[in-house]
C-alpha cells in the first residue's frame, strides 16, 4: 500500500482545489436547522395556505357534524306536513323537502354519516389495501405477488355495484355494513397503486442500502417503503372519498345502504333528485357541501403531499 | 496482534483471510415466465475465487458488465448466489439463516456509487446514522446521538449536518456520509462498489484519502471496486481483473499493473490516460464486451484478444499461478507447462513462442 498522500488519482491539480472543496463541506454548518415538531403546524399554515384553508373547511365540517344535536334548528327525523318543499327561508335557511324536513338539519346530522362513512372507509379499505399491495411489490413476480394480485383481480373483475349489492345483501343494511361493503370496495385500488410504487421503491439504491445495514422485511417495508409511497395514496384517497360518498348514496338509494330514515348527504341527494325542476334546494344544499368537502379533502391531500416532502423544503 | 477500534475494543487478528470466496457463479434467469420462451441465463459471474486478508484492500477491476459489481453483492449476500461458497471470518455467509446474516451485516458494509441517492430522502442524517445501531441493538438514544457526532467528526462534517437531508449535500459530503454510515457498526469489511466514479477529480482525492485514513485508523478491509485503474492502483494491494464473469487475473497491484501478465490487463493499462501517453497514439481494445448469455467458447477473452493463437477458441485456460500472481491465459499456460516438466508439451503445435503464433 502507497503511503503518500495525492492531490488526485489522475494527475496532479491546482494545491488549492481541495481546500476549496473543504470549505464548501464546512458551509453546511451555517445553514439554520429545521424546526421542532412542536412547530410543525405553524409551519403548515406558512407553507400551504391553500391546505390551510381545506384543514379548516374539514375541521368546520366535523364539529358541525359533532355538535349537531346542538346546532340544528329541528329535529332531522321530525314531518312538519305544512311545511312541505318550502323554499329557503328565514325559518328554514335550506328549505324543506318533500315530508316537510328541515334541509338544513338534516344535512347537519347527514354529516355524521357521511363523515364517518368517508373517513372509516378510507381507514380500513387502504390499511388493507395499502398493506397488501407494499408485500406485492416489494416481493414482485414472486408466488406472493401473483397470489395476491390474483385475489385483486378477481375483486375487481366484479363490477362495483354487484359487488356492492352482494356484500350488503349478505350483511344487511346498517351503516357499520355500509362501511365494509365500501372497504372492500376500495381494496384493489389501494392495493395497486401501493404496489405500482412499491415495485418502483424495491429498485432503489436505499432500499439495497438497508438491507446492506441489516434492516428486516417488515422495516424496510414501514421505514423505507411506506413513507416513501404516501405521495400518490394521498392524492388517491381524497379521489377515493369522493368515490365513497356518492357509492354510499347508490346504496341508500337500491335501499341497502345507510337505513332511512338516518340522514346522508348521499341520501339526501338521490332523494332530491327526483324533486330537482320543483324544489332543486332538496339535492343542492347537500350536494353543495358534499362538493366542498371532496374538493377540501383533495386540496389537503396535495398540501401534505408536498408538505410531507423534504425535497420541497428550502 | 490486535488491531484497536474505534470505541476501543480489540479485534483479534489472525493469519486466516478475512474473506474466502471460493467458485462463485451467478446466473440471471431471464425470460422464463408463463408461456414465454426460457432463454439462456445472463452469466453475470462464472467461477470467480478470491480472499480478502485482514487490513488489505483489493481493487476489483474491469469493463461494465463483467460483473464486478454482482461480485461484490455476492460476498455481502445482497443478491443469493447460484453456487459457490463464501466465507467471512470462517462463517459459511451463504448458508446462514436470515437472523444470522442480519447478524453478521454489522461487520459487513457497501459504499454506493450514487451517494445521494443511497439515503432515503425522508430519513435526516440522523436518522440515517443512527439506522445501523438501532437494527443491531447498540446503545441508548444517548449514545446513539454521540456516536453519530463522533462519526461525523470523522469525516469532517459539522454536527449541524444531522439535522438535514441527504438531497441537501453534495456527491463529494453525501459519499461521507455514506462512509459514516458505513463504519457505524465498526466492520470488518467494506465492499466500495465505485465509490469514487461519480464524484469530481479533486472530491475523490479526499474520498480515497478519507478510505484510506479510516483504514490504517481501524484495520478494516476494503474491497475496491472501480473502472478507474489510476484510482485502484493508488487504494489496491491487490488488483483482480474480471473478464465477463471470470477471473483473467489476479496480483500484487505494482507487479500487476507494471507488467501485465494476461492480454486484457495489458489492454487496460495502455488505457490509462497518463502526461506521459498523451499524443503517443495507443491501440484502443476493438469491439465490445460480448453477450454474457452466450459468452465466447474457450478463452473468453479470444474474440478481441490480439494474441490469440490456436488453443484459445476451443480451450478455457485455467487460472494457474505465476510469479506473485494468478492468470488465466494460454500465453502463460504454455510457459507453466515448459516450466513442470522441463520438456515441451506435447499439445503444442508451435513448439516456438506462442506470440509468434498468434501474429501469424
Amino acid at each position: 500500500m502507497t503511503d503518500q498522500r495525492i492531490d488526485s488519482p489522475t494527475g496532479p491539480v491546482p494545491a488549492g482545489a481541495t481546500a476549496a472543496a473543504v470549505a464548501t463541506a464546512q458551509t453546511v454548518g451555517g445553514v439554520a436547522p429545521p424546526l421542532p415538531p412542536k412547530r410543525r403546524l405553524g409551519r403548515f399554515i406558512k407553507e400551504q395556505p391553500i391546505g390551510m384553508v381545506a384543514l379548516s373547511l374539514i375541521a368546520l365540517f366535523v364539529i358541525v357534524a359533532a355538535l349537531a344535536p346542538w346546532l340544528a334548528p329541528y329535529d332531522p327525523l321530525a314531518q312538519d306536513r305544512t311545511a312541505i318543499q318550502q323554499a329557503p327561508s328565514a325559518a328554514h335557511l335550506f328549505g324543506t323537502d318533500d315530508l316537510g324536513r328541515d334541509v338544513l338539519s338534516r344535512t347537519m346530522y347527514g354529516a355524521r354519516t357521511s363523515l364517518s362513512i368517508g373517513v372509516c372507509t378510507l381507514i380500513i379499505g387502504g390499511l388493507i389495501g395499502v398493506l397488501f399491495g407494499i408485500v406485492s411489490g416489494y416481493f414482485g413476480g414472486s408466488w406472493v405477488d401473483s397470489t395476491i394480485q390474483r385475489f385483486m383481480d378477481a375483486l375487481m373483475a366484479v363490477p362495483a355495484i354487484v359487488l356492492l349489492l352482494f356484500i350488503a345483501a349478505l350483511l344487511g343494511p346498517s351503516i357499520r355494513n355500509t362501511i365494509i361493503a365500501l372497504s372492500i370496495l376500495l381494496v384493489p385500488s389501494f392495493n395497486r397503486v401501493a404496489r405500482g410504487e412499491m415495485l418502483r421503491i424495491r429498485a432503489e439504491t436505499y432500499v439495497e442500502a438497508a438491507r446492506a445495514v441489516g434492516c428486516s422485511t417488515p422495516r424496510i417495508l414501514m421505514r423505507y417503503g411506506l413513507p416513501n409511497l404516501m405521495a400518490p395514496l394521498f392524492v388517491l384517497a381524497s379521489l377515493n372519498f369522493a368515490i365513497v360518498l356518492i357509492a354510499e348514496s347508490s346504496l341508500s338509494f337500491l335501499g341497502i345502504g345507510t337505513p332511512p330514515p338516518t340522514p346522508s348527504w348521499g341520501r339526501m341527494l338521490s332523494e332530491g333528485s327526483q324533486f330537482l325542476e320543483i324544489a332543486p334546494w332538496i339535492a343542492f344544499y347537500p350536494g353543495l357541501v358534499l362538493s366542498i368537502s371532496v374538493l377540501a379533502f383533495n386540496l389537503l391531500g396535495d398540501a401534505l403531499r408536498d408538505f410531507l416532502d423534504p425535497k420541497q423544503r428550502r | 496482534m490486535t488491531a484497536p477500534t474505534l470505541n476501543g475494543v480489540e479485534r483479534e487478528v489472525t493469519n486466516r483471510p478475512l474473506v474466502e470466496a471460493t467458485d462463485l457463479v451467478k446466473h440471471f434467469e431471464v425470460g422464463g415466465g408463463f408461456l414465454s420462451a426460457k432463454r439462456p441465463p445472463v452469466r453475470a459471474v462464472d467461477g470467480v475465487s478470491f480472499t480478502i486478508n485482514r487490513g488489505e484492500t483489493l481493487g476489483l477491476v474491469g469493463e461494465s458488465g463483467s460483473g464486478k459489481s454482482t461480485l461484490g453483492r455476492l460476498v455481502l449476500r445482497l443478491i443469493e448466489a447460484t453456487s459457490g461458497s463464501v466465507t467471512f471470518d470462517g462463517q459459511d455467509v451463504l448458508a446462514l439463516k436470515n437472523k444470522e446474516l442480519i447478524a453478521l451485516r454489522s461487520r459487513m458494509q457497501l459504499i454506493f456509487q450514487d451517494p445521494v441517492s443511497s439515503f432515503n430522502p425522508r430519513m435526516t442524517i440522523e436518522q440515517v446514522l443512527t439506522e445501523p445501531m438501532l437494527v443491531h441493538g447498540v446503545g441508548d438514544a444517548a449514545s446513539r446521538k454521540a456516536r453519530c457526532r463522533e462519526l461525523l467528526d470523522l469525516v469532517s462534517l459539522p454536527s449541524t449536518a444531522l439535522a438535514r437531508y441527504p438531497h441537501q449535500f453534495s456527491g463529494g459530503q453525501a459519499q461521507r456520509i455514506g462512509i459514516a454510515r458505513a463504519l457505524t457498526t465498526n466492520p470488518d469489511l467494506i465492499v466500495c462498489d465505485e465509490a469514487v466514479s461519480a464524484l469530481d477529480v479533486s472530491v475523490q482525492a479526499q474520498v480515497l484519502n478519507l478510505l484510506k485514513d479510516v483504514q490504517k485508523e481501524l484495520g478494516l478491509s476494503y474491497l475496491f471496486i472501480a473502472h478507474d485503474l489510476n484510482v485502484v492502483r493508488y487504494m489496491s494491494d491487490r488488483i483482480c481483473v474480471m473478464y465477463l464473469g471470470r477471473l483473467a487475473e489476479e496480483g500484487p497491484s505494482d507487479i500487476l499493473l507494471n507488467e501485465p501478465l494476461h492480454p486484457y490487463t495489458e489492454a487496460l493499462v495502455d488505457a490509462i490516460p497518463s502526461s506521459d501517453t498523451i499524443g503517443r497514439a495507443r491501440e484502443p481494445l476493438a469491439g465490445e464486451i460480448p453477450n454474457p448469455s452466450a459468452p465466447p467458447s474457450g478463452c473468453r477473452f479470444h474474440t478481441r484478444c490480439p494474441k490469440r493463437f490456436e488453443p484459445c477458441d476451443h480451450l478455457e485456460p485455467e487460472l494457474i499461478t505465476v510469479g506473485a500472481g494468478n492468470v488465466s491465459c494460454h500465453l502463460h499456460t504454455e510457459q507453466a507447462a515448459l516450466h513442470r516438466h522441463q520438456d515441451p508439451p506435447e499439445h503444442s503445435l508451435h513448439g516456438e513462442d506462442p506470440q509468434e503464433g498468434a501474429t501469424a
